[in-house]
Order: structure tokens, then sequence, then C-alpha cells
């Protein structure tokens, strides 16, 4: 491998300025360079001062409280890893975390495949009114209000409800149900709210995708006698691969990491079907005043969102290469 | 190589410049949680020029004062009050800001630590006078004489140095004193031959099977979402299977107290036979508080195990057509209870206008005008001397009942405090989640109360 280093600078920081390599060009060249990382520091710089205020430091605080045996008041007491053992050993601390596992279907699986469907029917009819109006009350729920949408589909999933009217209507009144206050339905009725509210962000980004796809592609796979369906697997799925990594990666955090939705329509009921690890810490810390044990749960809830969300990465990145 | 190198020296001081940033936050919050809270406590005093502690007459003075008030929405007495208060005292104004009852009490202990306000709602308060947020108000009850009110009007707002309550220094007042029981649609109960409220348990049982025969939901009671509504009868009838007293004990978390106790378990069974037998709504685990007051003041139910903060609703909304008893007793004659509870108002350790707050208790509990209000408006009855002035009801309306079953509970020695009230988390921890497994039939009644135990041993520590 040549060595293209022998001046002691970065090859293509000379070659874009077209610079020669005597001595005061090279002078030149360097101010110009420091002058570029001062402005791109400056231009850093606030965000890094909020990123770090606002995100690093609570971040650090937690770990440090986690650690600590405190009401949010008086005086702490120092317990080291305690915090974290409870967590293993209370079966308590489970159900949240299971319920956040099965809700990923809801909240990422669900939407991602909709979405997919959705924006592939759409793409067919891209310029007309249709298509337009389709994106659009597809798109609507990710402007909504997540509050606002939970509460809404707490009307709508009520005894009384629209859900249990239509049911009514076409003969089904007897699985009737209050969706969200009975066990074996509360949590897949949360899940259809998360999934309701995520399928506009997935439409929109696998939509997008869909229209950088190169109509050639296409236009190949039809000659080589390709049906929709075949087209959709051999050309469209594997197009979108960078844009179904970031529709999985935020949704599987939005469904661990769960807690406005719940929180608005079920608080964790009935019993503890839907609690969250979200509500759990919310609940911890503020209405049993354990913040060490709240915050130790929200370093193990960060670290389950890394282990789930790294490997999801990992296995998109290698395909890309 | 060399680009090789180059690369790892970016990483190296990218790497050390992250470090240094770490290392810098982590500085800045290297000192143990909570150390500059007990260094120095709010509660130091230093704002709060007590009159009452200085032997002078605690009172608002002549100088313009504004009471920072933090106080639960909903509630239209408080703001009357005070409206009334600065009609009287021109130079004293409110600065009122107002939250639901859940956010005041995830609030209470930051606000009262960081920015005590004069006078807050206060939800649960053993722990927030254990942690000496809270002003002792013995000298304003000496001053003011409220000592020499029966003593179990305070009783529950009194916290020992062990953060029990019942006894030890007062650290809040009540704006007047809750109480609950059963209301009940006079027009559906006459439909059933429910002619007057039921003198034992078995003539209730009677008369909820003969609603549900008549095609009623007996009772459309709230126990979804957070709000185990069901701890309102539940309560009801461990008051006529067992001692209020005991109860308190628990609540009031005295050595060694229990909620598992045998005559408590008959009122859970007692319960999950209501629940067994179709006497509550189908939908009751997603019913919260205000769908249940609309089907009942809708008509929709024969009762509801609700509280006297209603009454003025529904002497407004149903007028006539409401009644109240409370719950009967086992055996005719027998001992009747009820929760009761006053409305909770403390002071905060660091209040600038303490003086001015305690007044305005004070007035709450002894002023013609205000006493009326808590009546008319607060639907419950005043704090204060037993032979204070009550204004006039009216016969027919449901507040005279209940004020009614208030004297009744006072002269049996019936009053408990809410069993929620017991420990920070056990509403939201023990009771709720466990009557709602309850109806749905995923724990068995004698499951419910060793779990709720668990729950406050694990919070008491």
């Amino acid at each position: 491998m040549p060595d293209l280093t022998l001046s002691g600078r970065p090859p293509e920081a000379g070659a874009r300025a077209g610079l020669s390599p005597a001595r005061p060009g090279r002078r030149r060249g360097s101010l110009a360079r420091h002058r570029r990382s001062a402005a791109a520091l400056a231009l850093v710089l606030p965000a890094a001062f909020f990123y770090g205020a606002f995100v690093l430091r609570p971040l650090i605080i937690t770990v440090q409280y986690s650690l600590y045996e405190w009401n949010g008041v008086t005086e702490s007491t120092w317990v080291g890893a305690a915090n974290y053992v409870r967590l293993l050993q209370d079966p308590e601390m489970f159900g949240p975390i299971l319920n956040a596992l099965q809700l990923i279907v809801y909240f990422s699986f669900v939407p991602v495949t909709l979405g997919l469907v959705a924006a592939a029917i759409i793409r067919k009819f891209a310029t007309s009114r249709l298509a337009v109006v389709g994106r659009t009350v597809l798109f609507l729920p990710q402007v909504i209000p997540l509050v606002a949408a939970g509460i809404m589909w707490t009307w709508i999933m009520a005894s009384d409800g629209v859900v249990n009217q239509f049911l009514r209507l076409i003969g089904l009144g007897s699985i009737t149900r209050a969706w969200l206050g009975d066990f074996s339905t509360a949590l897949s009725g949360v899940g259809v709210i998360g999934a309701w509210v995520s399928l506009g962000l997935c439409l929109v980004l696998l939509l997008a995708g869909m229209s950088k796809i190169d109509p050639a592609l296409y236009e190949a796979a039809r000659l080589d006698g390709a049906g929709p369906i075949r087209e959709f697997w051999s050309v469209t799925l594997p197009s979108l691969r960078q844009e179904l990594a970031v529709c999985l990666t935020v949704t599987v955090i939005a469904a661990l990491a769960s807690f406005d939705i719940i929180y608005i329509s079920t608080q964790g009921g009935p019993g503890n079907s839907t609690m969250v690890p979200g509500l759990e810490i919310y609940y911890l810390a503020f209405f049993q005043r354990e913040v060490g044990q709240a915050s130790a749960l929200a370093v193990a809830l960060m670290a389950l969102v890394l282990i789930v969300v790294i490997p999801l990465q990992r296995v998109i990145r290698g395909r890309e290469q | 190589m060399s680009r090789n190198l180059q690369t790892t020296r970016r990483r190296s001081r990218s790497t050390a410049a992250t470090l240094s940033l770490t290392g810098l936050l982590a500085l800045s919050a290297c000192s143990a949680p909570g150390e500059s809270a007990t260094d120095e406590p709010s509660g130091a005093g230093g704002a709060t020029a007590s009159g009452a502690a200085s032997g002078e007459a605690p009172s608002c003075g002549t100088d313009d004062v504004v009471v920072d008030a933090y106080v639960e929405t909903g509630f239209p007495i408080f703001r009357e009050l005070t409206d009334a208060f600065t009609e009287q005292h021109p130079n004293v104004t409110f600065d009122i800001r107002e939250d639901q009852f859940a956010v005041l009490t995830q609030n209470a202990p930051r606000v009262l630590a960081d920015d005590p306000p004069d006078l807050m709602r206060l939800p649960q308060m053993s722990e927030l006078a254990s942690d000496g947020l809270l002003l002792d108000l013995d000298p304003y009850a000496e001053a003011f004489g409220w000592d020499e009110w029966p003593s179990s009007q305070l009783e529950q707002m009194r916290v020992d140095e062990n953060g029990r309550r019942g006894s030890g220094p007062l650290y809040a007042m009540g704006l007047n004193f809750s109480m609950t029981g059963v209301f009940y649609n006079k027009e559906l109960a006459a439909q059933i031959g429910m002619t007057e409220p039921p003198a034992t348990l078995d003539a209730l049982d009677g008369y909820l099977q003969a609603a549900l025969d008549a095609g009623i939901t007996p009772s459309a009671q709230f126990n979804g979402g957070a709000t185990g509504g069901l701890a309102f009868p539940l309560q009801g009838l461990m008051a006529s299977y067992g001692e209020p007293a005991e109860i308190n004990g628990w609540v009031y978390q005295e050595e060694g107290a229990t909620i598992d106790t045998s005559s408590n378990l008959q009122a859970v069974e007692h319960l999950e036979r209501w629940i067994d037998a179709g006497y509550f709504a189908d939908d009751i685990n997603s019913l919260d508080y205000s769908q249940s007051m609309a089907r009942f003041l809708g008509g929709e139910n024969l009762l509801m195990f609700n509280g006297d903060w209603e009454s003025g609703t529904f002497d407004t909304q149903m007028p006539g057509n409401v009644g109240f008893f409370l719950m009967p007793p086992v055996e005719e004659g027998g001992q009747v209870g009820a929760m009761s509870a006053p409305l909770t108002y403390g002071i905060g350790a660091g209040a600038a206008n303490a003086d001015c707050a305690a007044e305005f208790l004070n007035w709450v509990a002894t002023d013609e005008a205000a006493r009326t209000m808590a009546v008319e408006i607060g639907g419950s009855h005043p704090m204060g001397p037993v032979d204070a002035f009550m204004p006039e009801v009216d016969e027919e309306s449901v507040t005279a009942q209940t004020l009614a079953a208030g004297v009744t509970i006072g002269e049996d020695n019936g009053a408990m405090d809410f069993i929620a009230n017991a420990t920070g988390g056990i509403y939201a921890r023990g009771w709720t989640p466990n009557l709602q497994k309850l109806v749905a039939g995923e724990i068995e009644a004698a499951e419910l109360l060793p779990a709720v135990q668990a729950e406050y041993e694990s919070e008491i520590g």
C-alpha cells in the first residue's frame, strides 16, 4: 500500500485546494484548516452544550442515583449495586419488561408491515388525488399529540365506544368488552394505539425510499416476467433496507421506552397487565419515592434498548457491506 | 499504515475529549444526592417569622400580603373561600396554582423542598412531615384554640417522630372533613321497593339483587386506570365486619399493624360476592371517576359508593332524587363506620406567609360565611368546635343526610382514614391493581389482603 501521507497532511485537503507542497502554501493550508476547524467547533458547540446539559449530565446523574437509596429529598444512603440486584431478584420488575417486549410486535412489526403494504399500494397511483388523501390520512396520527390519541382511543375502545357499536352492528355482540379494561385484551388494545401512531412515520419514510428506486429496475424485472408481488420482493424490499432500518430502530425504541400512550389509556392497569418499564420508573420515583431504584430501572431500560437496537443496526450494516 | 495511525490518533483525541467531558459532567454531579437538602433544610424556618412562635397573635397584619397556594383542581370551594377572605381582608390576595390530585401527589416533596407554598393541598402527609417539609402547626393550634376541638378532627393530621400518624405535632389542617357512604337514586329505589335505606348488609344485598333482576345495573363504580374505586365499598364493608380503630392503626403505620385480618377477609369475600353476582358494571375495570359519575347522574344506576364532596353536585343536578346512607352493619343496630378524613392543607416549612395562611385556615373553620360555604359548596362538614355555627340546610337535600350521617359516625367513633392513604404508593401499587385482579378473577378474595400487606411492608421498610 503506497504511503499517501508523507507530506504530513491529508492528501485530499491539498488536492482539493490545489496547493503546491511548498512551505508557504502548507502554512496557508494549515491556517485554513484551523479556521475551518474553529468554525466547525463554533457550529457544533451550542448543540454539544445542550446535549451535554440535557442528555449526558442527566444520564450520568441517573447512573449515580441508581447506586443510592434516596427518597428524593432527604439524605441518601450509598447501597452500591443493591438496586440492580433487586431488579434481578424481584419478579415484579420482570413483568413490565416482558410487556415491553410484547409491545415491539404492535409498535414496530405491525406498523412497518402495514406501512410497506400501504406505501406499495400508494406508489402504484402516486400522482392521483387518492394517493395524496391516503398519505395524509395515514400520516395524520403522527401529528396528533400522543395524549390526544390516547384519550381518543380510550373512547373508541370503551364498552359503548365505536368498536363495540360496530361489532354489535355486524352481529358480533357476544365478543364486545371494555377492551382496555380486560386483562386478556388490554395490552393488545394499547398495542393497537401504538401501531396506529407509528404507521404514519413508517409510511412516509418508506414512500420516500420508494421514490428513490430507479424505474429501470422495475422495467427490467417486468421484462423478465415479474408480476407485482415478485417486483415487490425482488426490487422494492431490498432497495428499502435503510428506510426499514430507521423505521425498525425508531419504533422498537418507542415500544421499549413507551410511557405516554399507556399512562393516558390504562395507567398500567388492569392489574399490572399493561405495566411497562417507563411507567414503573415513574411510579417508583414519584409515588413510592424510591429514586435510586427508579434510576436503576432506568439504566437497565437503557441497556435493554441498546441490547435490542445495536444488533439490529449491526445486522443491517453488515448486509450493506 | 500512517493513515491508520492518524485514524487511531483522531480516535484517541475524540475519546480523550469524550472522557474529559464525561469527567467534567461526573464532577458536577459527584456529591451524594440529597446532601444539600440535608445541610440546609428548607424547613429551617428562616423565612417563617411565626407570630405564634414569638408569642404574638398570628395574623395577616395590615400590609399587603400575597398568599401562595398550590391546590387541587376541580374543587371550587377553595377559590370561593379565598375570594370571601379577600373581601373581609382586602390586604390579602391569593396566588393560586391548581393541579390534579395525582400531580400534587408526585410533586409535593419537590415543591415543598424547592419552593414551599404558603398553603398546599396535601394528598398524603406523613412522609412529608417526617422529611421536615411541613411546618409544625401546634403553636397555631394553641394560639387559635384548635386543640380544644374534638381531638378526632385533628388526629389524622398529627405525625410523630417515627412518621406514624395519629399522634405527635400537627402538620396540617382541614378545610372541612369529608365522609364516604352510599348514594342512591330514589326513583330507581322506589321501582324495586326500596322505600328506606337498608338496615343490614343482608337487606342491602337484597336490594342489589332486586335492581339486577329489574334490569338495572346496581352500581357503575369506577375501578379503571389508576382509580381503584372498589376501595370505597370495601372499606365500608371492613367497618361493618371489623373495628375502624384497627384499620386506622394500619393506615397510621402502627407497629405490627396488618390489613390481613379475618374480619377484613370477610369484607373482601363479601365484595367478591357482589362482583360475582354482577352488581357492578361489566366494564368496571375501565371506568374512571368521571364516567362513573356521569352514569349515576344519568339515572343508570341504583347506587354509588362515593363521598359527601358530591352532595352539592347531586343536590344541584338531581334535586330531591338522591338519598344517602352509611354502609349498613352486619346485624341491625350494629356498628357503622365510614371513611372520614379532613380535606388536608399544610403550610410549607419555609413558607413566607405562614401566619397569614394559618389565619386563613382558622377563619375557614370559624367564620360563619366560610362555614356556610363549606357546607353548601363543599358539601361537607366544616372543621371546628362542636357548638360552632352550622348553616340551615334543606332537610330534603342529600347534603342534610350526609351531615346527619357525619354526626352518627362521630357518635359511634366510626371515622377511618382512607386505606389508600397508608403510604405514598399503596393506592397505585397495592389496592388498585389487586382490586382490578379481584374483579377479573385473577386472584381470589383470600389473596388480596396478603398482596396489599406485602406492598405495605415493602414501602414502610
